[in-house]
């Protein structure tokens, strides 16, 4: 057995053309399937990552996101007296009343828009997330028009870095911090003081409320009482449910359009197996021949030729995978369907990714191989052998 | 002469020939739906008329403006007509049936989009009824609503149900037409709103105007713009191409995505049809040796190896190109709500022969090196 192993691996040698185009073909169908899902990954992970879990969101019944939610004061109020809230450093309930609205602002280079996400935060809303960290300058003072921005946006837009003036809602704001929040959305979005948020967009309501749990597992007990409460109009979410909603319509549309071009592409790259295999086994036949009256079992030469094909799209897979991990360096920017707003993520390469890459690639590998290796076990020795 | 040999080459493996046809016609199949994906997404740009400008908050589009603003834009010089239009984002019965839904001044409205082509007693119709809205003809298919049924649709910005009565049942004029949109009375949406969250009514969410020639464009959206500088809400005006190209440029990550997919397809079946070539080739060194032994130029060699790969990818080019269009029927069917516009444009086509004319030359090219390179004595001695 461990001659035909080394028999099917040096003939891959042997004919390096036909090996490298035939492993290359799946490598590509590979290195779509594992671009396509890691855009997908990239986004849901960034976007969960932007949840904790001992964080819950309390945002208009049937609004779809926090742009569309309103929260009036009253509201606001009465979610801050739960007993569930944890507190604060200062004995205060840990929970923070933000405003979000869309601006749209020019891109650095294009010149095109695109909506960025604008945050009105309170005093707590840092403590609330402690993915974020300030690279640069300070916080904005509460009553100043003073903003501060994720490195993100200030890279990626028009007067947002650190220092420069942005103008919107007829006021100019000084970026006077940059924030980094790692790899979640926080790193898309502009933050700064809620209340001069609202006067200077005309709002007299926020668009959500925002708390830490005293204890994860109260979250049942507080939002069946939001939920019950006549006088909100509110649900409550785990802040992770509500990201994790928000990433799954984009999220989903990639997944589908992925594994349904991969699997177009995959006819293509199987067929360029099968091709090979067939050729691979034509030329050999007087070899098999040969291998057949020294006393090889039928079954040998099946496994022989199976193995060769499980190899070459072995080789497809890893090559693929190999490529496609060098897309974890690139960070793109895109609308998420959901929000309406745009948000920048990198490729993420998951294990399940690899485990699916590999495994695909050696499906196409057997599906190519199946054939030919039969073809292969099926010959008469005799005929075999007087062909050569 | 030439043509016989070329067909009798490439057949004379039967199975590979045939194997490397399909692998090509799977490809040129992928590649065109593609295109067709990224012109879908293109529709509304392609669909949009040169004399309508829109007019949004300047903040962004999830501000709205007031609609004591539409007397002060029809006064501006140019200006023929005004309507406006306010997204409404209402669910039919599951978040998953979403389609596009507006809330519009009906008279005007159908006025400027001559594309919605609605007979004319199911128009005065929807004139009527205040609770009555208009549906395309797709959606109409879709949930298989018919004239005269209530349609209840859930608000996610304006909480609460809507429920309204499809009065009319439009077809578009043209194939960009999108046929997948509902259309009610804004004063419904709005007597509502003043009643429950009087903040939030008198407010429309884009004007639509026309103008008299296209080329005052930019004079007229400079004019409409100066008129609310400085005001609350200050506007900004654009022609309705620029405006949908702004949606487009918003997803254009997974545009490019796309795109590049579209090219590592041509790749993958370039590496196909290259080895076949490789192969066949590689088979029939002895022959190549005997034509050169012959006298016969290495053009002619050439253009037998070329040929033989322009052969194979012309059959498959042609089955995938002629498979296209019924797969894109099918597709369509899963993505009509996304992409309510799938058309195979002519450019896709030629996109299609491109793609193949390319393969086959790129992977006729080594194979041809070798047989103009290679050495009679070598060529004969060699072992397939």
């Amino acid at each position: 057995m461990k001659l035909l192993f080394a028999y099917s691996l040096r003939n891959l040698l042997a004919r390096q053309m036909t090996t490298v185009l035939t492993a290359g073909g799946m490598a590509l169908v590979v290195f779509a399937f594992a671009a396509i899902l890691m855009l997908a990954e990239g986004l849901q992970r960034t976007l969960v990552d932007s949840g904790s879990y001992d964080n819950a969101i309390a945002i208009r019944k049937s609004a779809n996101s926090e742009v569309q939610s309103t929260v009036s004061r009253l509201e606001a109020a009465i979610i801050e007296t739960q007993p569930e809230i944890a507190d604060g450093p200062d004995g205060r309930p840990l929970a923070a009343r933000e405003v979000v609205v869309l601006i749209n602002l020019r891109k650095r280079g294009s010149n095109s828009t695109s909506n960025v996400t604008i945050r009105g935060t309170s005093e707590s809303s840092l403590a609330l997330r402690p993915q974020v960290r300030m690279t640069a300058g300070r916080m904005p003072r509460p009553g100043l028009s003073e903003i501060m921005v994720g490195e993100g946006i200030a890279q990626r837009f028009q007067n947002a870095g650190h220092n420069e003036t942005l103008s919107f809602a007829n006021r100019d704001w000084t970026v006077v911090g940059v924030f980094d929040a790692g790899n979640t959305g926080f790193n898309s979005e502009i933050w700064g003081d809620a209340e001069q948020f609202m006067q200077a967009f005309r709002r007299q309501a926020y668009s959500s409320v925002i708390f830490r749990l005293r204890d994860p597992a109260a979250f049942a007990a507080v939002k069946e009482r939001i939920e019950g409460d006549p006088r909100l109009s509110l649900e409550a979410k785990r802040e992770v449910t509500y990201y994790q909603d928000q990433s799954e319509a984009t999220a989903n549309f990639l997944r589908i359009l992925g594994t349904s071009l991969t699997i177009i592409f995959s006819i293509g790259a199987v067929v360029g197996a099968m091709i090979t295999m067939y050729a691979a086994v034509a030329n050999r036949t007087a070899e098999i021949g040969t291998l057949r009256a020294v006393g090889f079992q039928r079954s040998a030469i099946l496994t022989a030729f199976l193995a060769e094909a499980l190899l070459l799209g072995w080789l497809g897979g890893l090559a693929g995978l190999f490529l496609a991990s060098f897309l974890q360096f690139f960070t793109v920017s895109t609308t998420n369907f959901q929000t309406f707003a745009e948000l920048a993520f990198q490729f993420k390469l998951s294990p399940r990714i690899v485990i699916e890459g590999l495994a695909f690639a050696l499906i196409m590998g057997l599906a190519g191989g199946l054939l030919p290796a039969f073809r292969a076990a099926r010959m008469n020795i005799v005929e075999a052998l007087r062909e050569a | 002469m030439l043509w016989k040999l070329l067909f009798r080459n490439a057949f004379r493996h039967t199975l590979r020939a045939v194997l490397t046809i399909v692998g090509v016609a799977v490809a040129v199949l992928a590649f065109g739906m593609l295109s067709a994906l990224v012109d879908a997404w293109y529709a509304g740009v392609s669909a949009a008329a040169a004399n309508r400008l829109m007019i949004r908050h300047a903040i962004s589009l999830t501000f709205s403006l007031p609609i004591a603003y539409m007397e002060k834009i029809r006064a501006v010089d140019g200006v023929k007509a005004v309507s406006h239009m306010s997204w409404f984002g209402g669910i039919y019965i599951d978040r998953k049936n979403f389609f596009a839904n507006f809330a519009v001044d009906p008279k005007s409205f159908l006025d400027l989009y001559p594309e919605f082509i609605l007979p004319e007693d199911q128009r005065s119709a929807f004139l009527k009824d205040r609770r009555g809205c208009v549906v395309g003809r797709g959606l109409a298919e879709r949930f298989g609503w018919k004239v005269g049924d209530t349609v209840p649709l859930q608000g996610t910005i304006y909480s609460g149900e809507w429920p309204m009565v499809v009065r009319g049942i439009y077809q578009g004029r043209d194939k960009s037409t999108d046929e997948n949109q509902l259309f009610f009375h804004w004063d419904y949406l709005n007597e509502r709103l003043k009643e429950r969250l009087p903040r939030r009514a008198n407010r429309a969410g884009i004007f639509v105007i026309e103008i008299a020639h296209a080329d005052d464009a930019p004079a007229v959206a400079g004019a409409v713009d100066l008129v609310f500088k400085n005001s609350l809400a200050e506007t900004l005006t654009e022609t309705e191409r620029a405006f949908q190209l702004g949606f487009v440029t918003m997803s254009e990550a997974i545009l490019v995505a796309i795109r590049m997919v579209s090219l590592v397809i041509v790749c993958i079946i370039m590496a196909v049809v290259a080895n076949t070539m490789a192969m066949s080739v590689r088979e029939r060194m002895h022959e190549f040796a005997v034509f050169k032994t012959l006298g016969f130029s290495a053009v002619y060699l050439a253009s037998l190896i070329l040929g033989e790969s322009l052969v194979v990818c012309a059959a498959g080019g042609a089955l995938g190109i002629a498979g296209t269009f019924p797969a894109l029927r099918i597709l369509a069917g899963y993505v009509g709500n996304i992409f309510p516009v799938m058309d195979i444009s002519p450019a896709t086509l030629w996109l299609d022969v491109l793609a193949v004319v390319t393969v086959a030359i790129v992977a006729a090219a080594f194979p041809i090196r070798k047989v103009i390179t290679v050495r009679i004595v070598d060529a004969l001695g060699r072992v397939a």
